[in-house]
């Protein structure tokens, strides 16, 4: 097992500098989850430090060495692919045993660690079936377990879960974690699925376009986004954001409404700032927020509705913005209802309007 | 149930006409060959009979006896030609596989300079028609003298497959997904051993295609070969069907006999590679 650091690492493709500078520690067995929209340059980071793409500046290190000039065969690490990349000419047997063939283990030594891999996996009584004959999700599991057979440093996953249904993403993030509990390895997860990153992660590191926004807890994250981008690329529906100006000791927006100021900044006169409130915050009255001293009150028309079950996401227009709320324990709402919302102040957010970066001190 | 009967007479018929159309195409197909196998074994006399004879009356293996046993009228070297294109044709062929293999997979994995002119260009090389070179190559094999040589042979038809080849095999490599490649390095292989274990044996069927087509360019082209050599030290099979021509007369049935040992072994390797050559041909279109 080991930690893997990134420092001040840069990749450029000719002139196109597509990951900036970027920093980063990873403890040993760590679970860190890369994310971000695509093209935010998380698959090339973890390319890089699987070795498959060039470093253009800076250095990875996996436990003490610098592994930039290393091929990947020599950085003991394994790595899942998106598309599974499994071997289609072999049986899962010889997928899940290849690269211990490779290094020259003996047939025993190889059938050994197959066997245990594969009961890990429940892969057991699929051991001669080529590739072409298993389910996405079996296919996965093979992947995972030529991944796991020879009990490498970092596990790399590149977007492992994408190409499977809903259901089975499900099942495979929880056989995953469990994975994770049981080999207590160094994990780098990359992933678009905000989702996958909150449920998976140690620590979630969220990218946007070749920089690292944010590094932290899912809960730190997802409760301190340090910019409008975390705070609405994490949690689901995203953040609700609203401009307007500091006016009076309150937030007053174009329209000409205003809700005070949440507790915990410190703002000027005639501020321009974009407010964030998630629909988890801004709930019509009588719908299970607790009463509390940072409450404030808005009347807002219903426009649609989207009952999910256990609640309701409500679409209503606040200050002129089209805005999501959640009504737990829901009744029936008709669209065009007038309705009175509690918006819980202390879990709202502040950002500056022109960077998006956040104002909380 | 009077319209479950009429479907059902349709749908006989359908069947039937479908069979008898299918027997029409596969006659039109089969029927030259057939008649060189009939021809390679009954005396001249039925072979030249008008109106033709379709059902044999007598069959013989004269024509083969004559051909080996090197007998009778013209008798033609007939081991020293199939050696000989047997030597230039699988020669070619392991050539323009290697080449084929090393050029279509740079292009299929690589960025390079002028790629897609590079690849126009071994295209174009394909719109010559091969008797179009045949003059010029005469020539410059002529002065290097390696006219009338295996060697010279084996040149030209690699140059002539080569860029099929390359053609062919990138098309393969192309569908080889990269990420095998790279999960076999992770798994602790070379770039060698990455293509050799994994690479190759996934594009293998669409290398064995490219292969057999190589090598029935080679195997039956004529047009080059008869300028290209002059003796039986080089001459290949098509060219040697000539030498059972003669001022006034023709061998018929000798030159059947001949083409027919020219048949077997190409369709020996068809056989032995069709399932390939089939998985090869459709390799684009079932990806799974």
């Amino acid at each position: 097992m080991a930690q893997v650091h990134l420092r001040d690492v840069v990749k450029k493709y000719g002139t196109l500098e597509v990951v900036h500078s970027i920093n980063l520690d990873i403890a040993d067995g760590e679970f860190v989850v890369l994310v971000g929209p695509s093209g935010c340059g998380k698959s090339t980071t973890l390319r890089m430090v699987a070795g498959l793409e060039g470093i253009s500046g800076g250095e990875v290190a996996i436990g003490d060495q610098v592994v930039n000039d290393l091929p990947p065969r020599e950085r003991n690490i394994s790595m899942v692919f998106q598309n599974y990349a499994l071997y289609p000419h072999m049986t899962v047997r010889e997928n899940l045993g290849f690269s211990l063939k490779i290094a020259k283990y003996s047939q025993p030594d190889i059938d050994k660690s197959v066997d245990e891999a594969a009961q890990i996996l429940s892969l057991t009584p699929l051991l001669d079936r080529k590739p072409g004959a298993l389910s996405g999700g079996q296919r996965q599991r093979v992947a995972m377990g030529r991944a796991i057979v020879r009990h490498p440093e970092v596990f790399l996953f590149d977007e492992p879960l994408s190409n499977l249904d809903a259901k089975l993403r499900t099942q495979m993030r929880v056989e995953i974690k469990k994975l994770h509990q049981k080999l207590k390895s160094t994990i780098i997860y990359v992933t678009h699925d905000q989702v996958e990153a909150m449920t998976l992660a140690d620590r979630i590191v969220i990218m946007r376009d070749g920089h690292i926004e944010q590094v932290g807890t899912p809960l730190e994250v997802f409760e301190n986004p340090v910019n409008t981008f975390v705070g609405t690329f994490i949690g689901s529906p995203p953040m609700n954001l609203l401009d307007g100006v500091i006016k009076d000791d309150a937030i007053t927006f174009q329209d000409g409404s205003s809700l005070p100021i949440p507790p915990g900044y410190d703002l000027q006169e005639g501020q321009a700032v974009t407010f964030g409130v998630r629909a988890d915050n801004i709930m019509p009255v009588g719908h299970a927020l607790p009463s509390g001293d940072h409450m404030a009150e808005v009347e807002m028309t219903v426009d649609l509705t989207e009952p999910l079950g256990t609640e309701t996401l409500l679409f209503a227009a606040l200050a002129g913005t089209e805005v999501q709320a959640k009504m737990l324990n829901p009744r029936p709402v008709q669209s065009g209802e007038r309705m009175i919302f509690q918006v819980m102040l202390d879990k709202c957010h502040l950002f500056d309007a022109e960077t998006g970066a956040t104002l909380r001190k | 149930m009077a319209s479950k009967i009429n479907h059902r007479a349709r749908h006989v018929a359908l069947k039937w006409s479908h069979t008898a159309g299918l027997f029409c195409a596969m006659m039109v197909l089969c029927v030259p060959g057939l008649w060189i196998v009939l021809n390679s074994f009954r005396p001249t006399v039925e072979i030249m009979a008008k109106p033709p004879v379709w059902i044999p009356n007598n069959l013989n293996l004269d024509h083969y006896r004559a051909m080996f046993g090197g007998i009778g009228e013209g008798s033609v070297p007939v081991l020293t030609y199939f050696t000989n294109s047997l030597i230039i044709s699988v020669t070619s062929t392991v050539i323009a596989i290697l080449v084929g293999m090393a050029g279509g997979y740079a292009f299929a994995r690589y960025k390079f300079k002028f790629k897609g002119g590079i690849f126009v260009g071994l295209m174009v090389t394909r719109a010559v028609p091969g008797v179009a070179l045949s003059l010029p190559l005469f020539i410059l094999f002529a002065r290097i003298g390696i006219i009338d040589t295996h060697i010279g042979m084996i040149l030209a038809y690699v140059a002539l497959n080569v860029p099929f080849t390359v053609w062919l095999i990138d098309g393969f490599f192309r569908q080889v997904p990269p990420e095998l490649a790279e999960a076999a390095e992770i798994d602790g292989c070379t770039r060698w051993q990455a293509f050799w274990r994994v690479e190759f044996p996934v594009a293998r069927s669409g290398i064995a295609s490219a292969g057999i087509f190589a090598f029935l360019t080679s195997w039956n082209e004529y047009a080059l070969a008869a300028q290209l050599t002059r003796s039986t030290t080089s001459k290949t099979m098509p060219v040697g069907l000539l030498d059972f021509t003669s001022q006034f007369t023709l061998n018929w049935g000798g030159m059947c006999a001949l083409a027919v040992l020219m048949i077997i072994p190409a369709l020996i390797l068809t056989f032995l590679v069709q399932k390939h050559l089939i998985a090869g041909l459709t390799f684009g279109g079932v990806k799974g």
